[in-house]
């Protein structure tokens, strides 16, 4: 059947724009891999971070110790958070509005102001200073509404049959959550951990003026740390040291493919465990 | 002992759903507290509607960042949403199961990819780009938006995709028994369906192209005046937080937090509109 010209001309946009897309992520993948691979040199993983060799690896230590410091925070509380609105709260409640309300804001604030505000409230108003403690906080507030919105799915996802059978068993609301509705929803659970892991790491605009930028190992909660994201930023607006940048990205990226393969893992596993309940 | 364990649990979760209430109040009180010296020494409309910037003789007005953001978001858009929506479209209807398995993590990756590694590549290749083939210095509005709608891509991609898959099938299978072309059918019978998500889609890049910092802050050149072509450089209200804080005291700081309250606000209405869209798509 030949086609009329709208229908090739909608064809033929369609499949550009599929080829634009992926040719524009091979590119960008290719050109970080290609410009930053020659210049991993073992130098880049010393313990110590000098001016003449910029190592990455107080940073990737320092990533580590921000994600984790994070997490600590914004995991039980998202998880709190979730489980509150799903096994409790009462349908049509105000207050549970104005919770859902108060997450969306928070999840569509941009990362600048996220710093802002962490550089008022928690370094200068708490005063802790220009810190790992102060980023990580910072961190926290940013993925909260992240971790709310995924465990809210997972635990949806749980069928209300298991929480009938439960409480048909003469088990009560506290001992259901947590033994009949949390454990089939870890990896849903597991995966907005992942998805968040994500985000502490790529991010750069909120810690420059929380965490600061000393490229060193910090000696406690308190001194200031810069993660692997603002390492690169750092690195590439100095333009001293463009090599050592483009080899930053190559661990960044491999961090994010790494990052984005255990999540599809973690999602694909709660699909299959939720699909048969 | 029971009892008073459910209770005190009860009450454990539901400080922790409190939580996002707590942050968001915190954010607003503290931000408007910094911000709101500036508005009224400067004077809210001279904020808003000054042309100068000059921090060093305490002149604040962040029209030219209000319009620098307002023009690279365009720009992006205008580039992105059609790509990302004909892209969308593609991976809904016209992928092959062996393709998709490869273009759907690409895309996803896309959407986790740093900004400072959007940034550095735009800087190396799309700035020396511009330059040479459309002259002028490289860091433009149009670099930022080209560079805005390459990053604004996973996020319209993701959202039209799901839009589109929540229309039943047989609007697309309607329109071809009716002897309509399977473009047509789709364009025609099966989009104006997923409207409403396709633009939350939209709302959602907008709302990602207006906050984003470190990677635009790198190829548009930073120069605080109201632009006259696509190839002058601008500055966003992003930006222009970003670059001065690191030394600002006094009235510019709280200058530079007024910034952030006026960025906060516009995102602020960006949501809104947002979850409009999205209840409208849901029903």
């Amino acid at each position: 059947m030949k086609k009329d010209p709208l229908s090739r001309l909608l064809w033929f946009l369609v499949w550009g724009s599929a080829i634009l897309t992926a040719a524009l992520v091979a590119v960008l993948i290719g050109f970080v891999l290609i410009r930053g691979i020659p210049h991993l040199r073992a130098s880049l993983f010393s313990w110590t971070y000098t001016s003449e060799n910029v190592s990455l690896l107080p940073s990737l230590i320092n990533t580590l110790a921000m994600t984790a410091l994070a997490l600590a925070a914004a995991v039980p509380l998202g998880v709190g958070a979730a489980v509150y609105l799903t096994e409790y709260a009462k349908r049509g409640n105000r207050l549970v509005g104005i919770i859902r309300l108060t997450s969306e804001t928070l999840a569509g604030i941009p990362s600048i102001v996220y710093g802002l505000f962490g550089m008022i409230f928690f370094v200068d108003t708490l005063g802790l200073g220009l810190s790992l403690l102060s980023g990580a906080a910072t961190m926290a507030v940013m993925v909260l509404p992240l971790m709310m919105r995924t465990t809210e799915e997972a635990l949806h996802s749980v069928p209300d049959s298991f929480r009938e059978g439960s409480f048909g068993l003469g088990a009560g609301r506290l001992r259901t959550i947590f033994r009949i509705v949390l454990p089939p929803a870890v990896p849903g659970i597991l995966s907005g951990v992942i998805l968040s892991v994500g985000r502490v790491v790529g991010e750069t605009a909120a810690l420059l003026y929380t965490a600061g930028t000393v490229a060193s190992l910090p000696e406690n909660l308190f001194s200031s740390a810069r993660t692997l994201s603002v390492h690169m930023y750092t690195l590439a607006g100095e333009g001293l040291h463009v090599d050592e940048a483009y080899a930053t990205a190559v661990v960044l990226l491999g961090l994010v493919v790494l990052i984005n393969g255990l999540s599809a893992l973690a999602a694909g596993k709660w699909k299959k465990g939720g699909g048969h309940g | 002992m029971k009892a008073v364990r459910e209770k005190g649990m009860q009450i454990l979760f539901l400080l922790c759903a409190c939580a996002s209430i707590l942050a968001v109040a915190l954010i607003c009180v503290f931000l408007f507290a910094g911000g709101f010296p500036a508005f009224r020494e400067i004077g809210l409309f001279t904020f808003l509607s000054g042309t100068v910037w000059k921090p060093g003789s305490e002149t604040f007005g962040i029209l030219p960042m209000i319009l620098g953001s307002l023009y690279v978001t365009a720009g992006a858009i205008l580039l992105g949403v059609p790509v990302g929506l004909f892209t969308a479209v593609f991976l809904a209807y016209f992928c092959p199961e062996k393709i998709y398995r490869i273009l759907k993590p690409a895309v996803n990756l896309l959407a986790g990819i740093p900004s400072v590694i959007y940034g550095f590549f735009a800087l190396v290749i799309l700035v020396p780009f511009v330059r040479e083939t459309f002259g002028g210095r490289g860091s433009s509005i149009l670099t930022g938006s080209l560079l805005l709608g390459f990053m604004i891509l996973p996020t319209v991609i993701s959202v039209a995709e799901a839009a589109i898959r929540a229309v039943p099938r047989t609007y697309y299978e309607g329109g071809l028994a009716l002897g309509a072309s399977k473009e047509r059918s789709l364009f025609f019978a099966l989009l104006p369906g997923a409207r409403s998500g396709i633009l939350a889609g939209v709302v959602l890049g907008i709302g990602r192209a207006v906050g984003e910092t470190m990677a635009v802050l790198m190829v548009v050149g930073n120069q605080a005046r109201i632009p006259k072509s696509l190839l002058d450089g601008v500055r966003t209200l992003t930006t222009n937080i970003v670059l001065e804080m690191g030394y600002a005291s006094g009235l510019h700081r709280e200058a530079l937090i007024a910034t952030a309250v006026v960025l906060f606000l516009f995102i602020l209405l960006i949501n809104l509109s947002f979850s409009a869209l999205k209840r409208r798509a849901g029903e």
